[in-house]
């Protein structure tokens, strides 16, 4: 880590307004959907309506001739190319090929002059189905005789990261296994089992900007704005793809409406850009809310676990098994999988552990990212067995944390990056934050939970920084802005480094053509690796400056003098570079770049007449070694909270032998004002532990993973223990019914 | 059909089509691309324009019923006295994120500051739950809005 003798940070640790603020707030941001590309079509989807079949015939002469229709593109027109992607998995057509895997997939594409003929046309194609059995769930992919979801051999992305893929083995995409430990003689001396079945939910990442792809070919040219997260890895698949070199590939990213995983790798973009291949000129094309919720989802997902402990209180060990739906193709659903092996034991001293954990293809949309995968789905079945073993154990659900949980320094994961934070620091602030000693009303309960989530996918990002003639500085990364402000926090650090104020800082945004290469914007990566990358590339600017300076006397503080010194005229620009590349290979198995924490705690209270549950207060550990901007922090926390509260409480999917019943916003509801709690505390801890800039490392998705965890842990303390997210006033209901029925209920 | 309305001041004529939605006008037709496009069904808010003073949703929203209207978009409300404030407010409580909800939830709040219904603080949360917002968890939206609301 690069460190000037600067003296006194004044840039870092300060809540500068937003550098986006004004642009944003004035309806000035450019989102894809804003821009008006010379000669540009709209685009439409012909989507299935149905989960499995095969299809007889596509015929779209009727459509073809209705007026302003300029093209319609189906499977028959990828002929040329090898039309499959995924960054892990290349199982993903372009548009359906001979069959249809899931309901709502790409069957043809319209392209026309307006959005009515473009509607008129996808409604005019006429196609011809032949049903074939649907695998609506694992239970059925994992049947004996199960019909296969997709066959032929694994064939492995540009990106999988997987190691050696095995051989197909019926409808598992990707197995992830940990084995340590003696598991079966521990748990037979245990004094305490735990043991339960658990299932989690199908939920949409609803960024409100839904997936936008503007795409335009120019012979071996390419350039295509979107609403993508990863650019580059994006421009890497259309390369390989359309078989153009990387650098004929220009990916534009301005503004991004809401992102949290949904538009991470690519998505709708090697749609677009075939369909402006066949058209000749430039097509939009903008999903609605109905074609995202099917572009990709978060994983439901079924699990069996069980913990052993002894009657101290001791955890000794614990065995999961969890079975991921990751749909028609596998998306992210490898790395999901393993995130979610990873986190599945949670931060804990195990004397012995195991994990089964895999991924499924079903008739169902493809699961991929969402903030905090793997996390989120784990953390609440985990932390809720170590809560009812300190119920059996007869201790304090704080005591057993502060009894079991790993220390700094300690092995996390054999081989991988030990423990970089304190855990039981972080879980005793958010405990204090929802009074845990102050006595309770009657149905009200109070929970924490404690999760780390491997963080900051592979560790390359570079950024370059242009001082210009009049003082100003230029950053050139390739993160993208979807919220999270790393442009705010890159100014901060540029400033920092330099020696000037923020707002002489810009910082736009990512374009494969003029950005350095930037791996990723997700998995919390972006201040802590791209952030180290502009620090980087800042203090090369000010090494060059102090040069100037002591080679001239000149006051170091004085750049436009400096630079005037420097070129002999009023213009010219220093430039400064900035890399960061991975210590060792950068692999999973070395990683994570940090373990982000995922500490939290709520207070709920429940309603026996009518199950509905009312979050008081939550609070969060941002565990971010040093806040370059604190109030983006808490931010970005009360947001996760936000969204764990929905994923808690509100969010499903819905589907029934494979057709997906709530495709709406009227019926799937995700939190609105009336949902926020009374309290939301986000606890920013400042340790000076990340491998980023100024100690700092990433946040924003802990939250997700945590606040579930700790509504179920206090939905249980209130008398109701769950197995089954979300919990919805039915489910609850039913469950106080079922424990009265069993004389459990405590009145 | 010809359309006569005032979008931000400015009289507009126009040829539309007796399905058309104003959202569609505002964005395809003027070039007013601030009110966006997500639900489609009125729930989300993020095209919420004003007509005759008052939000609708624009994504269910004719333009021939704008006939006749004073139609006002972010970037109207952008020029006027008032938004100086509003801007304030938000950049101050770091009220937004992508800001792709932002210019709806804005135009809503406008409204309710005219009207002086925010008396306290779940009246706030109550006026503008028709406006979604997926990035805030709406703490920072609130606390911007009580302080314009003069809402302890």
């Amino acid at each position: 880590v690069t460190t000037l003798e600067t003296g006194t940070r004044s840039q870092i640790g300060r809540s500068h307004p937003r550098l986006d603020a004004g642009e944003k707030l004035r309806g000035q941001a450019q989102f894809a959907g804003d821009l008006l590309v010379p000669r540009m079509l709209h685009g439409r989807v012909l989507r299935s309506p149905t989960p499995h079949a095969r299809i007889v015939s596509v015929d779209t002469s009727v459509a073809e001739a209705i007026p302003e229709v300029v093209c319609i593109l189906t499977g028959r027109d990828l002929a040329d190319i090898d039309p499959y992607f995924g960054h892990a998995i290349k199982d993903r057509p372009i548009v359906a090929i001979d069959k249809v895997r899931f309901h709502g997939e790409p069957v043809a594409a319209v392209a026309a002059e307006t959005q009515a003929a473009a509607a008129a046309a996808v409604d005019a194609i006429s196609v011809e189905y032949e049903d074939l059995p649907v695998v609506a769930t694992v239970a059925d992919a994992l049947a004996v005789d199960a019909p296969l979801v997709n066959d032929g051999p694994i064939r492995p992305g540009l990106f999988h990261g997987l190691g050696e893929l095995p051989e197909r083995e019926g409808n598992v995409c990707y197995r992830y296994r940990i084995d340590r430990g003696e598991i079966e003689a521990v748990f037979a001396r245990a004094d305490i089992v735990v043991e339960g079945e658990y299932t989690f939910p199908s939920v949409y990442q609803y960024a409100m900007e839904t997936h936008t792809v503007v795409a335009q070919v120019e012979g071996d040219e390419i350039t295509v704005w979107a609403s993508c997260q990863h650019p580059f890895l994006v421009r890497a698949e259309l390369a390989d793809l359309f078989c153009v070199p990387v650098a004929n590939i220009r990916i534009v990213v301005h503004y991004l409406g809401g992102g949290f995983g949904s538009k991470s790798y690519t998505k709708m973009e090697p749609l677009a850009v075939a369909l402006a291949r066949k058209a000749g000129r430039p097509v939009r094309i903008q999903n609605r809310v109905a074609e995202s919720m099917v572009t990709t989802r978060r994983h439901n997902m079924r699990c069996r676990m069980r913990t052993a402990a002894n009657a101290e209180g001791r955890l000794l060990a614990r065995d999961v098994e969890c079975w991921f739906d990751t749909g028609a193709y596998a998306d992210n659903g490898p790395r999901v999988t393993a995130t979610a092996g990873d986190a599945a034991p949670g931060p804990y001293r195990w004397t012995a552990y195991r994990v089964d954990a895999a991924c499924v293809y079903t008739n169902t949309a493809p699961a991929g990212s969402y903030r905090a995968f793997g996390a989120t789905h784990l953390q609440w079945i985990g932390e809720s067995q170590v809560d009812e073993v300190a119920r059996r154990a007869g201790i304090d659900r704080l005591e057993i944390r502060r009894l079991n949980l790993c220390t700094p320094g300690e092995e996390v994961r054999s081989g991988g990056k030990p423990l970089d934070a304190d855990l039981i620091g972080d879980v005793e602030k958010v405990a204090a934050a929802v009074g845990w000693e102050e006595p309770k009303r009657p149905r009200v309960g109070r929970g924490v939970s404690v999760g780390l989530l491997a963080a900051g996918a592979h560790p390359v990002s570079s950024a370059v920084c242009r001082l210009e003639a009049d003082g100003r500085v230029v950053v050139l990364v390739g993160t993208t802005e979807m919220g999270q402000g790393p442009r705010t926090a890159f100014a901060q650090i540029a400033a920092e480094e330099i020696g000037v104020e923020p707002d002489r800082v810009t910082v736009r945004g990512a374009d494969t053509r003029f950005t350095p290469y930037d791996r990723s914007t997700g998995a919390s990566r972006s201040t802590t690796l791209a952030g180290l990358a502009v620090q980087r590339a800042a203090a090369d600017i000010r090494a060059q400056l102090d040069r100037v300076a002591e080679a001239s006397g000149i006051d170091p503080a004085e750049h436009v003098a400096l630079m005037r010194r420097h070129f002999g005229f009023a213009g010219g620009e220093l430039i400064g570079r900035g890399e960061v590349a991975p210590v060792g290979t950068g692999s999973y198995a070395e990683g994570p770049v940090f373990w982000e924490v995922c500490v939290g705690a709520a207070e709920v209270e429940v309603d026996p007449d009518t199950g509905f549950i009312r979050v008081l207060r939550t609070a969060t550990a941002a565990d971010v070694g040093k806040a370059i901007n604190p109030q983006l922090v808490e931010r970005q926390d009360e947001g996760a909270t936000m969204q764990g509260i929905g994923n808690a409480i509100l969010e499903e999917m819905v589907y029934e032998d494979g057709l997906l019943l709530n495709d709406t916003l009227l019926d799937y509801r995700i939190p609105s004002f009336e949902d926020l709690p009374d309290s939301m505390t986000c606890v920013v801890v400042e340790n000076g532990d990340g491998p980023g800039p100024y100690g700092a490392k990433g946040c924003g998705e802990g939250a997700l993973a945590a606040v579930p965890a700790a509504i179920v842990n206090a939905l249980a303390d209130a008398g109701v223990p769950m197995s089954e997210l979300p919990l919805t006033p039915e489910r609850v209901w039913r469950r106080i019914q079922q424990l009265k029925e069993e004389g459990t209920w405590e009145t | 059909m010809e359309i006569r309305l005032t979008v931000n001041g400015s009289e507009v004529v126009r040829d539309v089509e007796s399905q058309e939605l104003l959202l569609d006008l505002l964005r395809d037709g003027l070039g007013l691309t601030g009110a966006k496009r997500s639900c489609d069904v009125q729930v989300c808010g993020t095209c919420t324009v004003l007509v005759g003073g008052k939000p609708v949703s624009s994504c269910c929203f004719l333009a021939a019923d704008a006939d006749g209207q004073e139609v006002v978009t972010i970037e109207g409300l952008a020029e006027q006295p008032v938004f100086e404030r509003l801007e304030d407010a938000f950049t101050r409580h770091a009220a937004l994120q992508c800001g792709f909800c932002t210019p709806g939830l804005l135009l809503t709040v406008d409204a309710l500051l005219e009207s002086g219904e925010l008396t306290d603080e779940e009246e706030i949360k109550r006026s503008l739950n028709g406006n979604l917002c997926r990035c805030t968890g709406y703490r920072g939206i609130v606390e911007a809005v009580a302080d314009l609301a003069g809402v302890e």
